[in-house]
């Protein structure tokens, strides 16, 4: 069997049904075998698009995505994707086409070193040498990439690799040795750390995107109720955690709530689930939870005792430590906690001044209204990603995808591409501002053809609106690069030219049926430009490098 | 305990593999640790290598490091060497000028005290091998020094821990 063959069988083993990507000269093999394999291949515009797609498959629905590019420029620019997944700790396996063997090293037409490349922003990658070892690779980097913590593994091969013969046996298991991911608390440490909770009286859980890989959600919600210990979020782990439920306490951090910032400088026990104390949660450090003890679990141990000192740790997958935390709840008693909490609820809400022009805020409130908490929510990232963190009401995990760590622009939208054909039966909306959907904007021509009907709401407020709210705020309102007005395309036309259906509101009242009008359609994308005020901040907010307590503006 | 210079000498078996170096050196210059020197060769066991990292940093980082390295998929097992009994051995090579027939004998005689080898002559120079302890190699070092080295080269240390404490 040719290594193209083998590929295909081995992406078959795998159950891959849908490959994100973009072909070449270094792939021509691999290509012609995937032409006729039966799995769907989604030619995106640009291979940052295809890396995007791939990881927004993965994030909706807890698979891995798969991504596809050329050597040379089609590796290079997967390698923001690539990143964004790897900061995220999202399965994707990418896979890219090298020059033949014999020319590397040469400075070939199209090469690049791509492994080298990507080294640091990989769980693991691999330079195939040899038809005979492709099969085993792709078992390897599809179980490191699922597997303990996880995320983005490349496979870089080489176009002759995949010219050449040689017998297809797929691997039943892996045993790597040096790779033994932990998955089991130790019992001497969940004991401890019980009865640490036991003697707590103001108790937080913080829970990340860890509760979400791990599919951990039933699991913490059991846990949260049964102890009546409140709980608040990273941005990664928003969906974890019903928002409407009595004991949710909002994001925490840099726009963290009132409330759930408060909660962390005065709790007594922080139950860190599947975080890594990343410095937008913190604030200044040596102020982070200055009167609490922390547990700390994380299937990864590197992420411990990291970025604050723990108490305990427990090393283990979140959703097997928090069943073995299930099997023995411990007695708490978080009454007069719950208290004040409720009252800080109810005195520092999440809030804005709903004036007679469209609020941001209200664009995504309205569209929590309509979808019912149902939708998936990707974002960009700025402000549209904050409001959308703020004011979406979700209900079930897996339905906020955005870019936490690496802050990617232009995240947003082919994630949601990726979403939607991981998630046939949701609604996918992406918020977007007027600056990131331009990023990559070129897949607007993928989702038309493919069909997918991905809705964007595009934010416009005519400027980079977090760079403009912290240029207002800290360096005397002198807007550097940051204002679009008159700058822009109409989002409208050029949705129609791509052959997508556009519409746009300006005004408040047109707003929910405008949005209506748009989530029913479905035999493609759609976008919406809101025509919001220009000059809105995201309140409230914490400035960098200061402690969780000094947090500015909207307050009630 | 929390000394930020504190030296400490780590062993690291790896997967004998093309790129795992980079990995390991990556790690190290992308999260700022600093590397005092670093010797690698293959072990008994020729799918496997070790590598003797002599690194400085306080417990935190040192926690840091040793987590992060284990993180890498080709790394087998990791151990802080300072912390248990152990070896620890270093090779120079280093080049010193002979002026006169005086100095010559000194030095002969000093390589004599350091149980060092004298491993090439020539008319003005003599080239000398000497294994040992840092601190023997950097007393050795300091005093050629006097007569004029003209180069030096050493493989930084490599180290490995007794058997004799843990038979007790």
């Amino acid at each position: 069997m040719t290594g193209a063959k083998i590929i295909v069988e081995c992406l078959k083993k795998e159950k891959v049904e849908v490959i994100f990507g973009y072909p070449g000269g270094a792939l021509l093999p691999l290509c012609d075998a995937l032409y006729d394999s039966g799995i769907r291949f989604i030619l995106t515009r640009h291979e940052q698009g295809a890396a995007h797609a791939a990881d927004g498959y993965a994030r909706a629905s807890g698979r891995i995505g798969v991504c596809l590019a050329t050597s040379g420029p089609g590796a290079t620019n997967l390698v923001t994707g690539i990143a964004t997944a790897y900061m995220d700790s999202i399965p994707i396996v990418a896979i890219t086409g090298q020059v033949a063997t014999h020319l590397i090293g040469n400075d070939a037409f199209q090469e690049v070193d791509i492994t080298g490349i990507t080294r640091p922003i990989t769980k693991h990658n691999y330079l195939l040498k040899s038809t005979a070892e492709i099969a085993r690779t792709f078992k390897e980097a599809f179980y490191i990439a699922k597997t303990g913590k996880p995320g983005p593994v490349l496979i870089d091969i080489p176009v002759d690799v995949q010219k050449g013969e040689s017998d297809f046996d797929y691997p039943d298991r892996v045993d790597i040795r040096s790779y033994k991911p932990v998955y089991n608390g130790h019992p001497v440490q969940i004991e401890r750390a019980l009865a640490m909770i036991e003697s707590s009286k103001k108790p937080v859980i913080l829970a990340g995107g860890g509760v979400i890989s791990a599919n951990a959600s039933e699991e913490l919600r059991t846990f949260a109720e049964k102890t009546k210990i409140p709980v608040a979020l990273t941005l990664m782990g928003l969906g974890s955690f019903p928002t409407e439920h009595p004991l949710h306490l909002g994001m925490v951090g840099m726009h963290g709530t009132m409330y759930g910032n408060n909660a962390i400088m005065e709790t007594d026990l922080l139950i860190a689930i599947g975080c890594r104390f990343d410095d937008r949660v913190t604030g200044k450090i040596s102020e982070f939870a200055p009167h609490a003890k922390i547990i700390h679990i994380d299937i990864d141990p590197a992420s411990i005792g990291k970025n604050v000192s723990v108490d305990i740790p427990i090393v283990g997958d979140v959703k097997n430590v928090l069943k073995q935390f299930i099997e023995n709840i411990p007695k708490t008693n978080t009454k007069e906690w719950i208290e004040k909490i409720t009252a800080w609820k109810e005195k520092y809400p999440l809030t804005y001044k709903n004036t007679d022009g469209l609020k941001p805020q209200f664009v995504v409130e309205t569209i929590s209204e309509i979808t019912k908490g149902e939708a998936i929510i990707a974002t960009e990232v700025g402000q549209n990603q904050m409001w959308a963190a703020h004011y979406y009401k979700f209900k079930h995990p897996r339905s906020f995808i955005s870019s936490g760590g690496l802050g990617t622009m232009g995240f947003g939208f082919p994630a949601a591409i990726g979403a939607q054909v991981a998630r046939k039966d949701k609604i996918v909306i992406d918020i977007a501002g007027d600056g990131s959907i331009q990023m990559n904007i070129q897949e607007l021509s993928t989702a038309v053809s493919e069909k997918i009907p991905v809705k964007v709401v595009i934010l416009n407020n005519c400027h980079l609106g977090m760079v403009r709210q912290w240029q207002e705020l800290f360096y005397s309102k002198r807007y550097a690069f940051t204002c679009l007005k008159g700058k822009q395309p109409d989002f409208v036309k050029l949705a129609e030219a791509y052959g997508a259906k556009g519409y746009r509101v300006s005004k408040k009242e047109e707003l929910k049926k405008t949005l209506m009008k748009a989530f029913e359609y479905n035999d493609g994308p759609v976008f919406v430009e809101c025509i919001v005020e220009p000059e809105e901040n995201v309140f409230p907010m914490v400035p960098a490098g200061a402690s969780l307590k000094e947090m500015i503006g909207g307050l009630a | 305990m929390s000394d930020k210079n504190q030296q400490h000498i780590i062993s690291v078996t790896v997967e004998n593999k093309s790129g795992v170096l980079a990995r390991i050196s990556g790690l190290f210059s992308a999260r700022g640790y600093n590397i005092d020197s670093l010797a690698v060769a293959e072990t008994e066991d020729p799918t496997v290598s070790r590598m003797s990292i002599v690194v400085r940093g306080d417990e935190k980082i040192l926690e840091q490091i040793y987590k992060q390295l284990n993180k890498l998929i080709d790394v087998i097992k990791v151990q802080d060497l300072t912390t248990e009994e152990h070896i620890e051995r270093e090779l120079v090579l280093l080049k010193v000028n002979t002026a006169s027939s005086n100095a010559r004998n000194e030095i002969v005689q000093l390589v004599n005290i350091f149980r060092a080898k004298i491993v090439d002559v020539s008319k003005k120079c003599l080239t000398i091998e000497l294994v040992g302890s840092k601190s023997k190699v950097d007393a050795m070092i300091d005093l050629m020094k006097g007569f004029g080295i003209r180069e030096i080269t050493r493989t930084g240390r490599i180290a490995i821990c007794r058997e004799a404490g843990k038979e007790k």
